[in-house]
């Protein structure tokens, strides 16, 4: 008899809880992890410890000592933060960056809002950001790929594919076009970069079983996506087809990652199918026009950003009809 | 004797006008990248504040009611306008760093705001105690903002650098510094941490 409470409907729990989703998406992050690991040896590893064991350090003492609440690291969702953080950074960036980044996007980021759901801005990307305009030397120093011989700050570095697009776009030089990666060599994931950029293939695997597992809704990685190819299908450059352009924009950089694992954050998008689309296809705009005009060759963690402070526009306005409203 | 103290240091501490009123934001953000640029803001708005207070104290039985702002707005413009003047003609070092923000004192909401609030209704000393105590802890706010901002973003206090070591490794803040805290990101960041040590000091 214990069993039996009483209380108001609903009665029937579907066992959903934030710690089963933050699991779901750092599963699906599996495979671009193993895929950097491979391509980024030993940086990769130490560069992702430093940061989630960062992450769920400084939410334990903030819950703990400033917000004297119950911590909460038990949700996993500092876990994921880490994770996403470092996914984010190229994997020979120095330890102390990485704590820095970490004490960033959890203290700043999210506790200091009042912890997870109350944040306003995706965590992982208020930190990315304050250390790219913080240390901008060190955090445009992409390593080659060149697995466990690498070394971890020793690697050998090199210009990424974006920064190449950007010089296309921007001088109109179009000798390095030859000089771009093959667009398969892309899709599968050998090139210079954050540790989760590198493989396009491995990222939409976690895509797609985050979308068939229900954890997201293709809404918001399909409108960014679309908006991305559309703009590049009318904005492509001199020298270059129109379908090779689409695929550079889709497989370079930020694009795969953000739209599908840092776009989708429940707390920072919003809640209603047709404001998930618009939020969508706003970041796909903004991602362009600053790899297109902006001064920085990628632009997906501003983009993101910038959508996460009109989230709580999106969702005044567009609300879906109230059972038994009228149209006017 | 005590509410002459009392008005001195309540600019200063309980109504500072970084900290406790948040007022001037916009100087406060914007001139604070380093450590001597905020101070001089903060000593130039603490000339402005303290003539600008007297000469108001001693007018306020004379100025019609309908026109009371135009008339301070005029008094507090003259101040600045000598204040711009002589910066210009002895510091042109900072006078260039901070440029538009030395006339903009006369929109700062901490001379007209206290002009309104304290020396409209006072007598001339105390308007004067008001006034230095407003612009002492302005100055204090800003130089102390500056500085964190200046530490953080270049490894450096009044273009000082800061190098110590610790158990026999020696530690340059410049190869630690943020650029961020000399942008207007760094900016909003610092205050709102300073703001916030503040209020648990206070509490």
């Amino acid at each position: 008899m214990k069993n039996l409470i009483v209380a108001p409907a609903p009665h029937v729990h579907s066992g959903d809880s934030v710690r089963r989703n933050m699991l779901l998406v750092i599963a699906a992050l599996m495979p671009a992890y193993v895929m950097s690991v491979v391509a980024f040896g030993w940086g990769a590893l130490i560069t992702a410890c430093i940061s989630i064991a960062a992450c769920v350090l400084f939410e334990w003492l903030i819950a703990k000592y400033i917000l004297k609440t119950r911590p909460t690291i038990g949700d996993l969702s500092a876990v994921l933060t880490g994770l996403l953080l470092a996914f984010n950074l190229p994997s020979n960036l120095p330890w102390w960056i990485v704590v820095i980044g970490a004490f960033v996007a959890i203290g700043i980021g999210k506790m200091s809002f009042g912890g997870l759901g109350q944040n306003p801005f995706n965590p992982a990307l208020v930190g990315r950001v304050f250390l790219l305009i913080s240390f901008p030397l060190q955090m445009t120093t992409w390593p080659l790929p060149e697995g466990f011989a690498g070394g971890y700050v020793d690697a050998a570095t090199g210009a990424t594919p974006l920064a190449s697009m950007k010089q296309i776009l921007k001088n109109g030089n179009t000798d390095l076009i030859s000089q771009l990666p093959d667009l398969w060599d892309l899709f599968i994931g050998w090139m210079g970069g954050s540790l989760g950029e590198v493989c396009a293939l491995a990222l939409l695997i976690g895509g797609v079983f985050l979308i068939c597992t229900r954890v997201i809704t293709w809404h918001i990685p399909v409108s960014i996506l679309a908006t991305m190819a559309v703009f590049a299908c009318i904005g492509c450059p001199e020298g270059m087809t129109a379908g090779q352009y689409i695929g550079y924009t889709l497989l370079t950089g930020g694009a795969m990652l953000g739209a599908f694992f840092m776009a989708t954050d429940y707390v920072t998008s919003p809640m209603t199918p047709w404001g998930k689309i618009i939020f969508g296809i706003g970041i796909g705009v903004i991602v362009m026009v600053i790899r297109t005009w902006g001064a920085y060759p990628e632009g997906m963690s501003f983009a993101i950003l910038i959508m996460n402070a009109v989230t709580p526009l999106l969702n005044m306005y567009i609300r879906p009809k109230r059972f038994g409203e009228k149209k006017k | 004797m005590s509410k002459a103290l009392n008005t001195f240091t309540n600019g200063i501490l309980r109504e500072n006008p970084t900290f406790g009123l948040v007022l001037g934001m916009c100087p406060t953000l914007a001139t604070t990248t380093s450590a001597i640029n905020g101070m001089s803001m903060g000593l130039a708005t603490l000339f402005v504040l303290v003539c600008s207070n007297v000469v108001i104290s001693l007018l306020r039985n004379l100025i019609p009611d309908k026109v009371h702002i135009p008339a301070y707005i005029v008094v507090i413009a003259s101040f600045v306008t000598m204040v711009q003047l002589l910066m210009q003609a002895y510091m042109p070092g900072i006078y260039e760093t901070l440029g538009l923000f030395i006339p903009l004192i006369v929109v700062n909401c901490i001379v007209l705001g206290r002009a309104e609030a304290f020396a409209a209704k006072n007598s001339v000393g105390l308007s004067l105690l008001d006034g230095l105590g407003m612009g002492l802890g302005f100055t204090i706010a800003l130089t102390i903002l500056g500085a964190v901002r200046e530490l953080l973003g270049t490894g450096a206090i009044f273009g000082q650098k800061i190098m110590f070591s610790i158990w026999g490794c020696s530690f340059n803040m410049e190869d630690y510094a943020a650029l961020i805290f000399v942008l207007a990101p760094g900016a909003f960041i610092a205050l709102a941490f300073l703001m916030a040590a503040v209020n648990k000091l206070r509490s």
